[in-house]
């Protein structure tokens, strides 16, 4: 490795102080993306991935959040050393972000034409006139019907594909170098979702930004990532090229979640197998499990993984596992 | 005949209120026109986008919203007509699961008296009864009798799922409608309520209707699948026919628009352009038509109705594929 990576996230925590105990959201998370990459985070709800992102982001809120440790490289700033003022300079800039539900991530007092512009007043420092047609022309290219007039509405006004849209332009607007995408269809219905995923591939070869997607969904993952991360409590459990990770899964989690989903098509070709069921459930984050946090549901979970932590290991070719049962 | 149930020309109009007087400007027609059987232990399934009509189809057949025309008969006895004793005899044998296990469990019942109200309330399974039958309910979905003294909070999303179905199960019914029943779990967890479902169907030989946006889940669960439009259903098939040779051009884009994890069974993907249109003012002729990439003549003019083209396959359209 001779060029140093776009993002490098080394031992990442971030935990939660609340009345109930210290949430452990993120507990060493650790990976890194080269330049017009699209990375995938999966994991289900309560892994830690979304909390990654605004922590990538500086978004986590202190209090209640607090960054216990690691390093966030962005090519050679540690932004978690970046004072705020700089950091305005990144967020939105050159590192942008999009939600789940636009509805709630987008203003609903300002047309999406004015809340677009403002990335160009705030970022390029363009005058209202120009910035205006800055954002309509943002609106064209992520294929917003009638851009002149959708600038004018309000967000109710539009539905959740166009939402999405609008999002995707106002985080595009500065050409970043890094967009994360948080479940960025998930609210979305699959022909719309379709639509959306479309529209980011095609975006991204014309930008040539790095995209880190997160999802709990593997079909998404499968069908834009080209290498994938898998949390599970706040760790990385497993990380490989995508075709890697989907033809050979080797963590006893990924395997599970590969095989608890059924596939489209699958029973009409080849008749009904009951899908193989994870046991259990995803561990509180305040009472995470001693050892491996995975280990109360795991098939293969020994004495070691019910003590001992087990370190994340490289396997060469750019995989990396967390699982004693893999040494 | 012999259908369990019967759903013939059924039909939800939601008015549409504005203005001081709130005068109704319009209707909303979330369901318009849908006939369909469910057979004894058979398991439908209804698949489609939001908004759509497959929720309201479901609660109309239960009529927990009445319906605005058409009829409804379970085991023969049209529901549509029925009133009080009578609807309440048959709601016993007629049963829901929800999608949002959160929100629906009342929070300040104990599982116990979640699982004992409704055999109190129907005067089944009287005294200690009633107590051995939750016990039974709760190993039955995979819980313990000594969590009965808990309330819903304190259990997982999939544990309240579980609850859930047990409520459905307390009467004994025939027919289960679920409602989303596994979109709002985890998706390691999602197995397990699946299985759940399957094996409780051939144990107690209960009729299903499953009301899923997930193909994959309804095509694994499910017999014979309804796909919705628009407040109609646009393909009816057996799950085999459904999903190894789609006719609709909707539900051949619907099944070329998710995401597959199976790189050899990833194929040219039809994407749909625009969005559902407004249930208010559906599009003249075929409600697809202005979506549709095979859209020709008559399509703008006449709605197709739903005809068979195969034995168990019917589809709405001019041009079937």
């Amino acid at each position: 490795m001779t060029t140093a990576p776009l993002l490098s996230v080394e031992n990442l925590q971030t935990h939660f102080i609340t009345f109930d105990g210290v949430a452990k959201a993120v507990d060493d998370v650790t990976f890194r993306m080269d330049r017009g990459e699209t990375l995938g985070i999966v994991g289900e709800s309560g892994c830690g991935k979304s909390v990654t992102a605004l922590t990538i982001m500086r978004l986590i809120k202190e209090p209640p959040g607090r960054i216990a440790g690691g390093h966030i490289r962005f090519k050679e700033q540690d932004l978690l050393a970046l004072p705020p003022a700089e950091m305005e300079h990144i967020r939105g800039n050159r590192i942008s972000m999009i939600f789940q539900e636009p509805m709630t991530s987008l203003n609903p007092v300002y047309t999406v034409g004015d809340q677009i512009a403002e990335m160009f007043v705030f970022h390029r420092h363009m005058r209202p006139r120009q910035s205006w047609e800055q954002a309509v022309g943002m609106l064209r290219k992520v294929q917003m019907p009638n851009p002149e007039k959708r600038a004018h509405e309000y967000p109710h006004q539009l539905s959740g594909g166009m939402r999405q849209r609008a999002m995707i332009a106002m985080a595009l607007a500065c050409a970043p170098e890094i967009l994360i995408a948080d479940e960025p269809t998930t609210a979305l219905d699959v022909t719309i979702q379709a639509q959306i995923l479309e529209l980011m591939i095609q975006l991204k070869q014309d930008t040539g930004a790095a995209i880190i997607m997160i999802t709990h969904d593997l079909g998404v993952i499968a069908e834009t990532a080209q290498r994938v991360v898998v949390m599970y409590a706040g760790r990385v459990v497993e990380e490989a090229s995508t075709q890697a990770l989907f033809e050979e899964p080797l963590h006893p989690y990924t395997q599970g979640l590969l095989r608890s989903v059924p596939r489209m098509g699958q029973r009409a070709r080849h008749g009904r197998e009951r899908l193989a069921e994870i046991s259990g459930v995803v561990p509180s984050l305040y009472e995470l499990p001693e050892g491996c946090t995975f280990h109360p549901r795991c098939r293969e979970a020994e004495k070691i993984c019910r003590r001992q932590v087990p370190e994340i290991k490289e396997l060469g070719g750019g995989r990396r596992i967390r699982c004693w049962r893999r040494e | 005949m012999g259908h369990l149930l019967e759903v013939e020309n059924l039909k939800v109009h939601f008015p549409v209120r504005r203005g001081v007087l709130s005068r109704t400007v319009g209707y909303v027609h979330a369901v318009d026109g849908v006939s369909l059987h469910v057979g004894k232990g058979e398991t439908l399934g209804i698949v489609g986008e939001s908004g759509c009509g497959k929720t309201t189809m479901g609660m109309a057949v239960l009529r927990l919203i009445e319906p605005t025309a058409g009829w409804v008969a379970f085991e023969g006895v049209d529901l549509t007509t029925l009133g009080g004793r009578q609807l309440t005899e048959l709601r016993k044998r007629m049963q829901v699961i929800f999608q949002d296990p959160y929100a629906s469990l009342n929070p300040r019942m104990t599982v116990r008296h979640i699982l004992g109200d409704p055999m109190r309330i129907h005067g089944l399974y009287p005294g200690r009864q009633c107590e051995e039958r939750v016990a039974y309910l709760m190993e039955k979905v995979g819980l313990t009798p000594e969590q009965g003294n808990r309330y819903p909070h304190q259990f997982s999303g999939g544990q309240r799922q579980r609850i859930g179905i047990a409520r459905a199960l307390a009467l004994a019914p025939q027919l289960i409608i679920g409602d989303e029943p596994v979109s709002a779990l985890d998706v390691s967890i999602r197995a397990q309520i699946i299985n759940l479902l399957i094996d409780l169907q051939a144990e107690f030989s209960l009729s299903y209707i499953i009301i899923s946006h997930d193909l994959a889940v309804v095509e694994h669960i499910c017999d014979r699948i309804a796909v919705m439009y628009l407040g109609k259903i646009v393909e009816l098939a057996s799950f085999k026919d459904l999903y190894a040779t789609p006719r609709h051009p909707y539900t051949q884009a619907l099944m070329s628009a998710v995401p597959t994890t199976d790189p050899r069974a990833r194929q040219q993907r039809v994407i749909l352009s625009g969005d559902v249109p407004n249930p208010i003012q559906p599009p003249q002729g075929c409600r697809f038509h202005p979506r549709c990439p095979r859209k020709f003549g008559p399509c703008a003019e006449s709605e197709p109705p739903l005809i068979p083209i195969a034995p168990g396959h019917s589809v709405a359209c001019f041009l079937p594929q």
